[in-house]
Formats: structure tokens, sequence, C-alpha cells
């Protein structure tokens, strides 16, 4: 099932089958028939746990999404809430336990935090006098949840918001905790490097529990040798612009949730022989995305432009291997052949989805409004003419494109000019609240708060010094065959990668300038190992590093990383941790999604 | 008023819980001393111009003697219901077995340095969870807490943050009224309860009331409009609901409103009045040149949005008033503040007719630009014109097999290869 997971260069679903573990060892607790309350949003990382087969197995006989109201009925002995620990969420508990039905047969309940348990949420059920009702409350820690081979993460969906807008460093907490169960699995990581305000409160945290732990040691051989941590306020540049590979565009345009993309229909739809193709699908044709679709995991790190050309390649080899069967003259030729079939259909399907998701993606790469939307993005990542209104972004806005791409824009010119003029931010603040309303005077003021806006202060300009120290625009990129990160945006290295790839040759110290000018403190800590467990070196064997993103990571970055991974002289393998995947919401590219959008977007169109 | 004071009676009588109360013990004496002088100062927690009776009161023997606010008293005296065994934590073994989910007592840190120090642990800590935790205990001494929060902006915001999840507005905005105005973000999060008022007369209302709040310079000048715009839409929404009503206005009745004005953007408001309001004279509120005055909008903005508007009806002299400007001999000439590539794009997007485009197509500089877009938009004329200008007889050769046969425009180039006075340069 999730044999992916165990492929790449540290055995990731070790992490996997813990966490089955303990979900077994819970549903054992509530002996009996059972029914899940779903919060919704844990559905999809759960799936990536645990399929409904391991449920059954352990007599969950039901399911339900969380709702207020009454419970659905259900014939079983335990009732248990599958929960994240929000306030809200107890009300409605609250609210399913009071009106469930009394008058069956005796039910149990539970309630299953994830990933802890809270003191707030307990009392307020305490408050709404239910909290007796419940045999089991306990905590399930799914702190990092495996993703793929070589990429974990905490979808923690507001660890950014909470960091940097509310001050609420709770998400840091639970990192923390998250990779002290990481290293309990796969031993201490001896090296810890770290850039901004906080990565430098992970570490600590992480040291403190250290300590509080130091009663036992750990005996594990540690498979990681580095963890680098870094804050995404570091590198704002990149989210912003335009992933162009293939994975990254899928994310741009359609959105990856949980590993999964939702497509439209209809060029989907399974024509058959002879049949009219008149009733198309209405619904969203849904499709999982990971490595253990071979093609996929061969393509979704490339830029764009070269997977039409991988795509051809691999229909070439599977017409191929589909024409050896006139080559199939004996009886054990033809069993062979035939032995072959499933994973040949297979990677023929395979083709196929990706060849219509190819398309779909053509279509918008292709228009103009992407084309222009582009050539803005790579001006402002070049320098060009940063500290004036751009009237591409004017122009945007008088036609009323969805605000995020306007957003988006606006602070990576920002970001790219070291913070806009007063006159300019004005502006363009003005135009923004004129169109889209006012109050999105709160909007600007978060974007300001997170630093993605802001004033030039009375320094230069030291954008295009991090720039060029750190080679973040290669004019000649190769799409095709790759010999730098940069591939990845056609042109522009991500910053946060390019950090990483210093750090491990020839070190931050070459750096040291450019690091002053980022955000935040950067820092090198080191952990003890117990004698024993310090790791003799192979020659020329690969060294493997932590990457961990607090606040997001975008699929561009981590194609960047992979692509580092696989570099034959880089003598580093990257795994990468997150707290959440980067959504971009599907709003930015072209106006095919347009009724997505939040109304106020079109509002225009209302009236006539 | 008095069915308040029943329910404090009920609330009280009914309660499980125990009453606050300050042990005079001795020994505790010196330590409760600042407690002490803090809730002698407590001031009400309502409105000063309130009725006497109705502030809160405290005696000193521990029980309330009349609670406006009982919902503090109840979540003070909740924290205390958490009282599983009394132990002997310090603050940060406390903190610790808090984030253990294990029971703790919070009863023991009863002096207010004490609470404080239990909530800078838990501050240092870094888990939202636990730090709410104690922030509730001081409750009890709102004035002192909102004091104390002041200086931690970390326990402040996620006090709030807890308020607002917990939708607990009423607290909240006792909470905002406590803190003083120079706390960084307050007038925000205050101007920020207005989208949670549906009712469009009191937004307007709570709206006005946030004008005197001390926003940046900037942002105080966007509130302002926030609230002149709703303001005005509120009568606009009226005066044009009854005429509509009415039937007597042919506007309405032909291009019926499909939603309200109430609520929206500046430059959709405009637009609605650039599309019903057109004519009116400068002086109502509904005239878009009052509007552009009243918000001082870009000759820009109002051109492409004044432009849409007509281009919708498909008022056609109005669009084409819009670029007239006469030089100094008289003669008109067609003006815009957009590129004429602009406008052809928002003409063309509002279904203007070919004939309608042409004129604006013929305005373009570039050459070249204007060739693509008469192209695009099947205007053979400017295409054959523009070949014609630049003697390029090639490309009208290969313009006229895209013709039909026998059509005018195949007619006119012929014509034009035809004569001998043009010089090609191909």
């Amino acid at each position: 099932m999730a044999a992916h997971l165990s492929y790449g260069r540290v055995n990731l679903n070790i992490l996997r089958e813990a966490a089955r573990k303990e979900l077994r060892e819970f549903l054992d607790k509530c002996a009996g028939s059972k029914a899940i309350v779903w919060d919704e949003y844990l559905t999809g990382p759960f799936g990536l746990i645990a399929q409904y087969s391991l449920l059954k197995e352990h007599e969950v006989e039901k399911m339900f999404t969380l709702k207020s109201g009454r419970l659905p009925s259900a014939d079983v002995k335990n009732i248990i809430f599958f929960v994240r620990p929000r306030l809200e969420l107890m009300d409605i508990i609250a609210e399913n336990v009071f009106r469930s039905d009394k008058m069956h047969s005796p039910r149990d309940f539970h309630i299953l935090f994830v990933p802890r348990r809270s003191m707030l949420c307990e009392q307020r059920l305490k408050e709404q006098g239910v909290l007796a009702s419940f045999i089991n409350i306990d905590e399930y820690i799914l702190d990092l949840i495996p993703y793929d081979g070589d990429l974990l993460s905490m979808e923690y969906e507001s660890a950014f918001r909470e960091c940097y807008l509310e001050n609420d460093q709770t998400s840091l907490y639970h990192t923390a905790k998250g990779l002290m169960t990481l290293q309990a699995l796969y031993g201490t990581i001896p090296q810890i490097y770290g850039k901004g305000e906080c990565a430098r409160h992970v570490a600590n945290m992480m040291l403190r529990m250290k300590r509080e732990f130091a009663g036992s040691q750990n005996q594990i051989l540690p498979v990681f040798d580095t963890l680098l941590l870094l804050d995404r306020n570091v590198d704002l540049l990149t989210p912003l612009a335009t992933q162009l590979t293939y994975e990254g565009l899928i994310d741009e345009i359609y959105g990856i949730t949980n590993g999964y993309v939702k497509l439209p229909p209809e060029k989907f739809a399974q024509k058959k022989q002879g049949e009219a193709s008149k009733d198309l699908p209405t619904e969203p044709k849904k499709l999982q995305l990971n490595s253990a679709e071979e093609l996929y995991a061969e393509i979704r790190d490339k830029n764009f432009n070269a997977v039409g050309a991988a795509l051809s390649k691999k229909a070439k080899i599977i017409s191929a291997a589909f024409e050896e069967r006139h080559n199939a003259k004996t009886v054990g030729e033809i069993k062979q052949f035939v032995s072959q079939l499933p994973h040949m259909q297979a990677a023929r399907s395979s083709l196929a989805n990706h060849t219509s998701i190819a398309e779909l993606i053509k279509d918008i790469t292709t228009s103009e409004a992407f084309f222009d939307n582009l050539t803005v993005e790579q001006e402002f990542m070049t320098g060009v003419d940063t500290d004036k209104v751009n009237t591409y972004i004017e122009d945007c806005v008088a036609q009323k494109d969805p605000l995020i791409k306007i957003l988006r824009l606006v602070s990576m010119q920002s970001v790219c000019n070291n913070g806009l003029k007063q006159k300019v931010l004005d502006y363009y603040k003005r135009e923004i609240l004129q169109t889209y309303g006012y109050e999105h005077i709160l909007t600007l003021n978060n974007l300001e708060k997170a630093g993605l806006l802001k004033l030039q202060s009375s320094s230069r300009n030291n954008y295009p010094t991090i720039r060029k120290t750190l080679k973040l625009w290669m004019e000649d990129a190769n799409e095709q065959n790759p010999n730098d990160i940069s591939y990845v945006y056609s042109g522009y290295a991500p910053l946060s990668v390019r950090l990483t790839q210093v750090l491990a040759r020839p070190g931050w110290r070459s750096i040291e300038e450019v690091l002053k000018m980022l955000p935040g403190p950067h820092f090198e800590e080191r952990q003890q190992l117990p004698a024993g467990l310090h790791k003799k070196r192979q020659q020329g064997e690969n060294r493997t590093t932590l990457v961990f993103f607090l606040g997001g990571v975008s699929y561009a970055e981590i194609a960047a990383l992979r692509f580092l991974s696989q570099m034959e002289d880089s003598g580093m393998e990257y795994i990468i941790a997150t707290t959440k995947l980067l959504n971009v919401p599907p709003a930015r590219t072209p106006a095919h999604i347009k009724d997505s959008m939040h109304p106020s977007e079109d509002r225009q169109l209302l009236f006539v | 008023m008095m069915k308040n004071k029943a329910d404090e009676e009920d609330y009280w009588n009914s309660s499980k819980f125990k009453a606050f109360t300050f042990d005079d013990e001795d020994d505790e004496f010196s330590r409760l001393k600042e407690s002490k002088r803090a809730v002698n100062s407590i001031r009400p927690l309502v409105d000063e111009d309130d009725d006497e009776e109705e502030v809160e009161k405290v005696s000193w023997s521990g029980e309330p003697v009349g609670s406006k606010t009982p919902l503090l008293f109840n979540t003070y005296c909740a924290v205390i219901g958490w009282r599983d065994y009394v132990s002997d934590w310090s603050p940060e073994e406390t903190v610790q077995r808090m984030q253990q989910g294990k029971a703790v007592s919070l009863e023991k840190f009863r002096s207010l340095q004490d609470k404080l120090l239990l909530l800078d642990y838990a501050v240092s800590a870094h888990d939202g969870n636990v730090i709410t935790a104690p922030l509730w205990d001081l409750f009890v001494f709102p004035e002192v807490l909102f004091r104390e929060l002041t200086d931690r902006q970390t326990a402040l915001r996620h006090f709030i943050h807890y308020l607002t999840e917990s939708k607990d507005q009423r607290l909240l905005l006792e909470l905002l009224r406590y803190l003083p105005l120079s706390t960084p973000g307050l007038p925000l999060l205050q101007y920020k309860e207005h989208l949670g008022i549906a009712d469009e007369n009191k937004r307007r209302d709570f709206l006005k009331s946030c004008l005197s709040l001390p926003f940046s310079p900037e942002d105080s000048v966007h509130v302002e409009d926030h609230y002149t715009l709703l303001e005005r839409q509120i009568i606009i929404e009226a005066t044009d609901g009854h005429a509509e009503r009415g039937g007597k206005q042919e506007i309405f009745q032909k291009f019926p409103r499909k939603a309200s004005i109430l609520n929206m953007p500046l430059i959709t408001t405009l637009y609605y009045c650039c599309f019903y309001h057109y004519t009116e004279s400068e002086g109502t509120y509904s005239s878009p040149l009052n509007i552009r005055q009243t918000f001082k909008l870009s000759e820009k903005q109002f051109f492409v949005t004044a432009l849409a508007a007509r281009a919708k009806l498909k008022a056609w002299p109005d669009v084409d008033a819009l670029f007239t400007s006469r030089n100094w001999l008289g003669f008109t000439r067609k003006k815009s503040p957009l590129s004429f590539q602009r406008v052809v794009d928002v003409l063309h997007k509002n279904s203007a007719p070919t004939q309608v485009l042409q004129d604006y197509v013929a305005l373009v500089d570039d050459a070249e630009l204007r060739i693509t877009l008469a192209q695009k938009h099947k205007c053979h004329d400017i295409v054959i014109n523009t070949y014609r200008d630049l003697k390029d007889r090639q490309q009208l050769l290969g313009y006229r097999a895209k013709m039909a046969r026998g059509s005018a425009e195949e007619r006119k180039i012929n014509e034009l290869l035809n004569n001998s006075q043009i010089r090609w340069k191909n």
C-alpha cells in the first residue's frame, strides 16, 4: 500500500508503521463495534496513514462527518470522535452527545484529539456538561505525516499565519515535538543548522526537550546527519513566483490536497468505440499523485517544457512493448508477455492520464495571460523597474483579475525591491481597496505584518546583492537537461534551496554578508551522540540532511531539492519536511476557475 | 434590569462552583496586598455613565455583591474546577504538566505575581493551549490583566485569538475597550468587527464609530471612505429600489437590477452609477461625477469604468464622447488615458460590433499592433489600408486570398493592386 515510502534513502515507512500501530492500539481500547465521527479536515491526512481496511479490521463499521445536530443512527457500541483540538468543534460534539438517542442501547463515547489533547477543549466540554460522557479522551500524536519517500508534512494549515501574524508559536511547539518523535525512530540528529526566528525557537525547544529526557539515551544509529531549519519568511520570494515544474503547475492551476488533485472531467471521458460520447461525466476526476506511480515519479519534477518530450518517449516505449506480442511465438513467450500485461496496461492508463493533464496545463501555459504574468514576474526577479508602478498590475486591477493574483504580484515587487516607495505603495493600496473593497485594509495589513508588503526604509535595496551572491537568476536555465536548480522556475533559483545548497558546500561562512541581510538569526548547534553511535562513513557515501521548512514549502522547492539529491557530485541526499505543503489558492491563473472565487471578485458582472 | 439581577441570583445560587473568595489568612496577607489593591482598583466593566447600582462590587469577605459580568467569574470558577488535586508544582513544572495534558492545579498560583510568573513560563513554552489557561485565571482582575497584557504582547494575542475562536464577542469587545488605544493593531481589530454586522444601517453606524480610532493616517482615510461609501450605497439602494418598483424609469425596466449595491466595492458602485445614473448632474449622490470627486478617483479608473458601463449598454455616442477633446483649433480628436489597444479590448469584451471597434483599432499607433488587432476583430479596411500605407504588395496579395470571392474587400484590394501610382516595396 505504501511501498513507495520505503524506496528512499530514509525508510519513512517506519514512521507510518509507528503511526498505524498507535492507531490500532487506540481502537482496541474501545472494545466492540465502533463508528468514527470525523473532523473533515483530518480525513485527508489520515488517509495517508490508514485505509478503511485497517479501521474495519478493528471493528469500525460506520464513518460520519462531524456535523451539528443529531448523530446519524448506527447500531454500534462505541462512538469515537476524531477531531482537532478546536473550540468550535467541541460545541458540535456536545450537541451530538446531547441529542444522541438515549432510548437506544447505551453507547460509549470517546474522543481522539489529533495531534494533541487540549485543556481548553476539555474545559469547553465540561462547560457544556458533556465531559463526563466520555470514557476515553486520548491524543493521537500525528505531527509528521509521510507524504512520499522523501517528504513529510505536518499539514498544519495555519502555521505561517499564526507565527507571523498572530505571534502564536504553538505550531513550533508541535514541530519540535514532531522532530523529537522522528529522532526517537531515526536516531539523534548530530548537527542542527537554522536561519530565522522560528528556526531558533524550534531548535531551543528541541534542546530543552532533550535535556528533559536526559535519563534515557537514544541508542539508534542516526539516519540523518544534519537538520536544517528554515523560516519561511527568510525566503518570501519563492512562494510568490509561479512554479513551472509539472507538479508545481498542477498545484498552481488545480491545487493538490493531501496528495490528490481534482481535474475537469471532460478530458478523461472514456470513449468506447461505437458509443456516442453523449453523457459526459460531471464529477471532477480525482487522481492520486505520488511516486508510487512510475511515470509520475519520472516527470513530476521536470520543467513543464520538458514534459512533452518525456511523455512521447514513454509512449514509444509502451507501444513497443505492446508490439512485442507479435514476436511472441512459443507458449513460454506468450505466457511471459501475458504476465507483463497488467503492468503494461497500468503504464498505458497512467500515460493517458498524464497526457490529458499535460494538455490541460498547456492550454493555460500557452495563453497570453499566463505569458504576460510570467514576464512581469521575471522582470521583478531580475530587478527591472521594481521601483515604479507597474502598468501590467494596473491593468489587471482594472480588469478585476482575481485579487490573489494582484497581491502575489505586488508582494513580489515589494520583496524584489526591499520594500516599495511610499508613493507606489499608496497607489497600489488605493487601487486595490477601491476595486476589491475597503475591508481589504485588513488583508493589506496582514501582508505588511508578514513582511510581504512593506515600505522601503531609507536603506538601499539589498535584493540585487542577495540575487548576485546567491546566483538567484540564471540567464541560460536549461529546462530540458537541467544543470542547476534554477530550471524549476525557468531562470529563478529558489533562495531557500540555494541556502541549503551553499550550506552543504562550501558552507554558510562564505555567505555571511547575505545571511545578515535576510531576517532572523542563523545558527549551528550540535547534539552529543552516545559513544559508539558515531557513523563510520564509507568512502563516497552520501550524507543525509533533513530540511525543515517552517511555514510551508512549494512543490517547485521540493523539486529543486530532489534535483540536488540526484546530482552526482552533490554528496548529499535531502529529506524534506514542512509544516504544510503550500497550496496555491486556485485562483491565480486564468479565468477558468473563476467560479471557485469569492463572489465579490465577479460582482461587477452581476449587475447586467 | 431586574431580569438581569434575577439572573445573577440564579447563577450564584445554582452554580456548582464555589464563588471566588480571597482567604484572608494571615501568612498570605502580605502577598495578597497587591492583589487586593488591584481588585479595589477595578473599574466597572460597564460604561462609566451607567447606573451606580450596576457597578460590580466585590466585598472583601469574598462574596461578589452583584456582578454584571458573571461570565468572568464563571470562567474563573471553571478554572478552579480544574483543581483535581492540590500539588506543589513549580510554575515551570505546572506548565510542563499542562503540556503533557496532565491534571494541574492553578489554585496555588494565588498572588498576582505568581499568576504572572506562571503566564510568563507558559509564554516561553510557545504552546498556545497552555498560555491561555493562566490567562483565564487572571481574568478576575480585568484591569490588571489588561494592563499586564499590554506588556505581554504574545499572551495578549493568544487571549484575543482565544476569544475570537470561542466567539465570545462581548468579552472581546470589553477587552478591546480596556486596552490602551496605542496597542498595536487594535484599531484594525476593532474595525474588523464590522464584518460580523449584517444590517447595513448598523454596519454604517459602527463604521462611523470607528472613525475616531487612532488608525495610521493612510488607514484612517480608507476607513472614512469605507463609511462614506456605505452611507451613500444605502441612499442609492433605497432610491433605486423605489424607482424600480414604481416602474416609471425605463432603465430599470429594461435592465432590471440583479443584485443590491450594498457593500460592493467602490469601482463596482461607480460602474453601477455609470450604468443607471450616467447623465445625472454632479449634485446627486449617485452621479458618477460626484463619486469621482468625492473619492478622488484617477482619470484612468473613471475612464475604464465608464467605458465598460456605457459599452455594455451599447451607448456608442457616450463611448465616443468619452474620447473627444478639442484642440485649440477647434478640431476634435480622440484622446484616451488608456492605450487604444486596451480600449479595443474593453469594447470587444462588451461585444461591440465591428463598425464601432474599427474606429478605435484605427487609432492604435503601432502599425504592426494595429494589423494584429484589425485581423483579430475582422476590421478588413484597416488591414488593407495599413498594408497600402506600408506599400506591402505581398501582404495585400496574401490577404486577398483570405477574402470572400466578389466581396467589397476583394474589389478594394484589386483596385489598389492595379493602381499604378503606388510604389510597392515588394
